[in-house]
């Protein structure tokens, strides 16, 4: 389990020093999702070292955003007298989002035979 | 009692009781969530409701608590990494659904920072509070960017972004099973593109597929989120 946590925290490392020395716009941890998904294909043998450790952590990839949920308390007042027209303009546009989201990808799929089924 | 103020008034300091917190609530939320299995038992927002009433009950400010917290925070950049075992186990079915991912990416950014502003500035939210809103669906690092660059209030987006989450996963499930659409792919791809991380983790607690289609939708609207929200901006406002 050591052995893994660090793999994961090397390629986020990695993903930090490329972000910041090369003053790329994404983020440090997303660069080494795609050095790790890169490694994993170039190195399969990779995979049973981590699987296990990364398989825990996403299962429980809820907790992780507790602290940050807990902030919104904390900054309710920020969103003031405004707050009904931004909550609305939310669940409106995640709505929307989800809905075009799937039904372009299930067109799509069926058009170039991508199905599952 | 002097006892039991001095004792509280160490332990209020101490990472240890807000660390302690967050897991114990967290348990107890993710208990009720699998018994309830009602879309709003949410464990990210029954946990945050948890926390937040302790922390208002004691006075606690936030950022004592995140002392504690933060090494749960910590977690999320190892975690974004470990999204590439889930990517790399699909690679075959990856492949197969370039197309549809790239054109349910498109439609569900587009819609997501259109619909987002559009409906807010019906309801009458102007200036720096509306541009605010337009990258809500990216995951937070990436908003926080573009909300700054583009003249938003970089903390007022933070919080829009958690709640676009939570709204996203308490909606995700119930919405779709409504649609009767039973492709993992797509329910994990399309949720992870409007609702981030916190879609992510809801769609791993459905089905393993959906969250890794869902890993990929966020990330890569991390990414497109980036280029579009300060174009549409500049086009419209």
């Amino acid at each position: 389990m050591i052995r893994a946590v660090a793999v994961l925290l090397l390629f986020q490392l990695g993903g930090e020093v490329a972000a910041r020395g090369l003053g790329l716009p994404i983020p440090g941890p997303v660069l080494g999702l795609a050095a790790m998904f890169a490694a994993l294909v170039l190195r399969p043998a990779l995979r049973p070292q981590v699987e296990a450790t990364a398989t825990t952590i996403l299962k429980h990839l809820s907790l992780l955003f507790v602290p940050a949920g807990v902030g919104v308390i904390a900054h309710l007042d920020t969103f003031g007298r405004e707050g009904p027209a931004l909550l609305a303009a939310l669940v409106v546009s995640t709505t929307a989002s989800i809905l075009a989201g799937v039904y372009a990808f299930r067109l799509v799929a069926r058009l170039t035979g991508a199905d599952d089924a | 009692m002097r006892d039991a103020i001095d004792l509280w008034t160490y332990l209020a300091q101490e990472p240890l009781l807000w660390l302690t917190l967050t897991l114990v609530a967290y348990l107890a939320a993710d208990a009720v969530g699998e018994r309830l299995r009602h879309p709003l038992a949410n464990p990210v927002l029954i946990s945050v409701i948890l926390i937040g009433a302790v922390l208002l009950a004691t006075g606690t400010p936030y950022a004592r608590y995140f002392e504690g917290a933060q090494f749960v925070h910590f977690m999320l950049g190892p975690a974004t990494v470990a999204l590439a075992f889930p990517l790399h186990e699909n690679l075959p079915r990856l492949k197969r659904t370039a197309l549809p991912m790239l054109a349910a990416l498109a439609a569900g950014s587009l819609t997501a920072i259109g619909t987002a502003v559009a409906v807010a500035w019906a309801l009458g939210v102007r200036g720096e509070t509306l541009l605010s809103v337009a990258p809500k669906s990216a995951t937070a690092p990436v908003a926080l960017g573009v909300s700054e660059q583009i003249g938003g209030i970089p903390s007022l987006t933070a919080v829009l972004v958690i709640i676009t989450g939570i709204v996203g996963a308490v909606i995700a499930t119930p919405l779709l099973n409504f649609c009767g659409l039973t492709d993992w792919r797509a329910r994990g791809f399309a949720v992870g593109v409007a609702a981030h991380g916190i879609g992510t983790a809801h769609a791993f607690r459905i089905n393993s597929t959906a969250g890794a289609f869902s890993g990929i939708g966020m990330g890569l609207n991390a990414l497109l989120t980036a280029v579009l929200a300060p174009l549409l901006i500049s086009l419209f406002v």
